[in-house]
């Protein structure tokens, strides 16, 4: 086994990967950090504190793993799913009963439960260490938008398979934009938004029309959703993860006692 | 998901969970007394006779061997003997309602807090976290029981619960340990980890492992439980009850209170800007960076307050208890569609005017009603243009100020008048400190948060169903 590893750690193509050998000492260490795209999110070195479990929970990192995951299972998914009325439901089926990559539909589903979890044991354990507090405080404003995102993907994710479960727990959950003030066509003070006695604000304007493209979850509601859930939105959590932990770093690493 | 399933058949599938649940409860407390021996924990409990004495090791290692039993009891396929009395169960029906659970769970989360010295001992802590599985683990041969908590998208709340225990544990251990130190004059214990050490390898092989870990789980959890797929989506058959996903059934919950444009609206973008404003307004300098409680007593029991309480265990009634048409059920209950619950909920213009003062109640006033010349039918058409706009005002206020005056004055006092009467009095530094702005955006951050218990309470004592009522124009509150 060791003469394996040994062989592979020599070969041409392992040393064209890794420009360096695996570090064993101090000065490499550093080095390797400095010089590897991925690593070098992260800094040279830490604070004990940051990397204690019982302090970080490490919450933030599994929340960003599970993101990972979901987007790797997403594209997957990708792949054997059609957004369309006709089909959503028929091919979320065969993913079940016919391709062998059907455990991928589990995972996903999984990991994305998984991560509104983490992301809210997240958040409470930046509150309970009061990592909010200058000069943290922007971060946080970043990592409440990250939650509501989080809780959008999730959300539109929920209608795809187009089942029972997925279409009215999707109609319930956006039934209340209709009650939206103003904007909504049952909401307080809709009726102040009249032109020469027309109704400005009906249920094929308002803000629920405008979430579902319809005025009922329909196909247009599909394709909204999925676009949504598959580039929109995912491509803003990067966006903001990206500055998230830009800041991380920038407000002096993981927060400690002064 | 258990429907058509004989007796015989249900008992035989939950055998084949609850073998290897007690089986890997054994593990977790045999593996907890082999930590306390390793590690030099070991304490004497109990002295039996002379020179007999029991350690806390073996004291868990019998408790191991109890799940092992268990197990062997439920994956033998007599899972049904492992029940909660009926009579148990029964009582915990009859006696559960929102107001019971509410209040309850309210109740539980105070003593945790007062006596949180005790809870967070390890050993206190230990015997909970036992005890919490093993109440899972008896109520899972309950029929009704597990066909909620064992439906798929379900699982995900019993998991967020018992993290939550955990991880509530875990940092209010460390903040009563940091608490303690401060009285005796000592720095936080994260102090005393200041020192640096190397990212690679001290944080990127942890990284790694934790993946690896995770990735495992993931796909023992994505084996183990299928993930739902009912019948194709039909528009003409409404499942009863239409449930939101499970992560907003706390704001469903909340429609039970408030109409839709506070529970869905209204208060959803409270609690996305409350969360926002919180750096902007705590402006204790305490506690940056380390576990604490006493020296940041004031957010921190607000925080808990809305999160565990009104967040999570809002959740977990929206998700698990309530049942066909809203209405509530105990946790060993049968969700019978035909349930009914007599709703005999009163406004409080109704209870004003015609309870109090036996009167009926007072109409709408339009411009027509004042005179006949100010009927915007009357008038030259760009004026009744205006006319047009200016009436649905004119009527909405005169229901605000008319029909709904009690309502309306009590809403009005609690927002305008309860701000600067809290400046002035029980938070009188915090106004000093805050200035005007940060003060009144705190102090309305924190009403808005506290009518919904304030409504609670209202209607569980009054039956009372909106303080300002105005269906005309969709504004109840
Ligand atoms: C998609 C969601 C999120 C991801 C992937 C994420 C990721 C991370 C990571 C990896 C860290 C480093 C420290 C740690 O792991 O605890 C971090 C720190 C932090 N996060 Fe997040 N986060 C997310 C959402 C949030 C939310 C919802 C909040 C708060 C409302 C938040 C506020 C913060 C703050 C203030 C820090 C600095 C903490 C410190 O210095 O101790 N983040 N985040």
């Amino acid at each position: 086994m060791a003469d394996l590893g040994e062989m592979i750690r020599e070969s041409q193509i392992w040393k064209s990967i890794f420009r360096h050998p695996m570090p064993v000492d101090r000065r490499n260490r550093i080095v390797v950090m400095l010089t590897n795209f991925f690593l070098h999110l992260h800094p040279v070195s830490i604070k004990k504190q940051g990397i204690a479990l019982s302090y970080t929970w490490c919450m933030g990192g599994v929340t960003f793993f599970l993101f990972l995951v979901e987007t790797v299972t997403g594209v997957l998914l990708m792949f054997y799913y059609r957004p369309t009325v006709e089909w959503a439901y028929t091919d979320i089926q065969m993913l079940r009963d016919v391709h062998s990559l059907g455990l991928l539909r589990e995972i996903h589903r999984w990991a994305a439960h998984a991560m509104v979890i983490t992301v809210w044991l997240h958040m409470y354990r930046v509150f309970l260490t009061g990592s909010y507090k200058p000069p943290r405080e922007f971060n946080w404003v970043l990592g409440v938008f990250l939650l509501l995102l989080t809780l959008l993907l999730s959300f539109t994710g929920y209608l795809l398979p187009w089942d029972q479960l997925a279409v009215w727990a999707i109609t319930v959950g956006s039934n209340m934009a209709r009650a939206t003030p103003i904007l909504g066509h049952e909401g307080p003070g809709q009726q102040l938004l009249t032109l020469g006695g027309v109704d400005m604000i009906t249920n094929a304007s308002d803000a629920r029309f405008a979430l579902l493209g319809a005025r009922e979850v329909g196909e247009e509601t599909l394709n909204r959703f999925y676009i949504l859930h598959c580039i929109a939105i995912p491509l803003g959590v990067a966006l903001l993860l990206a500055v998230h932990f830009w800041r991380v770093r920038k407000d002096g690493g993981i927060s400690g006692p002064l | 998901m258990t429907h058509g399933l004989t007796d015989a058949q249900f008992f035989e599938k939950v055998s084949s969970f609850l073998g290897p649940f007690y089986i890997a409860l054994a593990l977790m407390n045999g593996l907890a007394a082999l930590y306390l021996w390793r590690s030099g924990q070991l304490k004497t409990w109990l002295k039996l006779a002379k020179g007999i004495e029991i350690p806390n090791a073996i004291v868990w290692l019998a408790v191991a061997m109890g799940f092992a039993i268990l197990g062997a009891v439920a994956g033998g396929g007599m899972a049904e003997s492992l029940s909660l009395p009926e009579s148990f169960r029964e009582a915990i029906n009859k006696s559960t309602g929102p107001v019971i659970y509410s209040a309850g769970t309210t109740v539980i989360l105070i003593i945790l807090f007062f006596f949180r010295e005790f809870f967070v001992r390890p050993a206190v802590a230990w015997t909970i976290w036992n005890l919490m599985w093993l109440f899972l683990g008896l109520s899972m041969t309950d029929r009704d029981f597990f066909e909620i908590v064992a439906k798929p998208d379900n699982v995900p709340i019993v998991m967020l619960v018992f993290l939550l225990a955990f991880f509530t544990w875990l940092g209010t251990s460390q903040a009563v340990i940091n608490d303690r130190r401060k009285e005796n004059g000592e720095p936080p214990m994260e102090k005393l980890d200041n020192e640096k050490v190397l990212v690679w390898p001290d944080l990127v092989y942890p990284e790694l492992i934790c993946m690896i870990a995770l990735t495992a789980f993931l796909i023992f959890w994505a084996i183990a439980l299928p993930a739902p797929l009912e019948e194709a989506a039909s528009s003409v058959k409404t499942p009863n009850p239409s449930k939101a996903p499970w992560y907003f059934l706390g704001l469903q919950e909340m429609l039970v209170y408030y109409d839709p444009w506070m529970a869905g609206v209204v208060l959803p973008s409270l609690i996305v800007a409350g969360l926002m404003a919180i750096p902007y307004l705590d402006f204790n300098k305490a506690g940056n960076g380390y576990y604490t409680i006493k020296e940041r007593m004031f957010s921190y029991s607000i925080f808990q307050f809305g999160f565990l309480e009104m967040w999570i265990t809002l959740i977990v009634l929206g998700t698990l208890l309530r049942g066909p048409n809203w209405n509530f059920f105990g946790p060993y209950e049968h969700w019978d569609a035909h349930k009914v619950q007599a709703l005999n909920n009163v406004n409080l213009s109704e209870f004003f005017w015609e309870n109090m003062l036996g009167r009926s109640l007072p109409g709408t006033l339009a411009l027509a009603d004042i005179s006949a010349s100010l009927d915007p039918s009357n008038w030259p058409s760009w004026i009744a243009w205006l006319g047009g706009i200016a009436d649905p005002f004119l009527q909405f206020f005169s229901l605000l100020f008319g029909r709904e005056l009690p309502g309306t004055l009590l809403v009005l006092g609690y927002f305008i008048a309860l701000p600067p009467l809290m400046a002035l009095t029980v938070l009188r530094n915090f106004y000093k400190r805050m200035g005007f702005i940060r003060f009144m955006v705190m102090a309305n951050l924190l009403l808005f948060m506290g009518s919904l218990p304030i409504k609670m309470l209202l209607r569980w004592i009054f039956d009372l169903k909106y303080l300002i009522s105005i269906p005309e124009y969709f504004f109840n509150f």
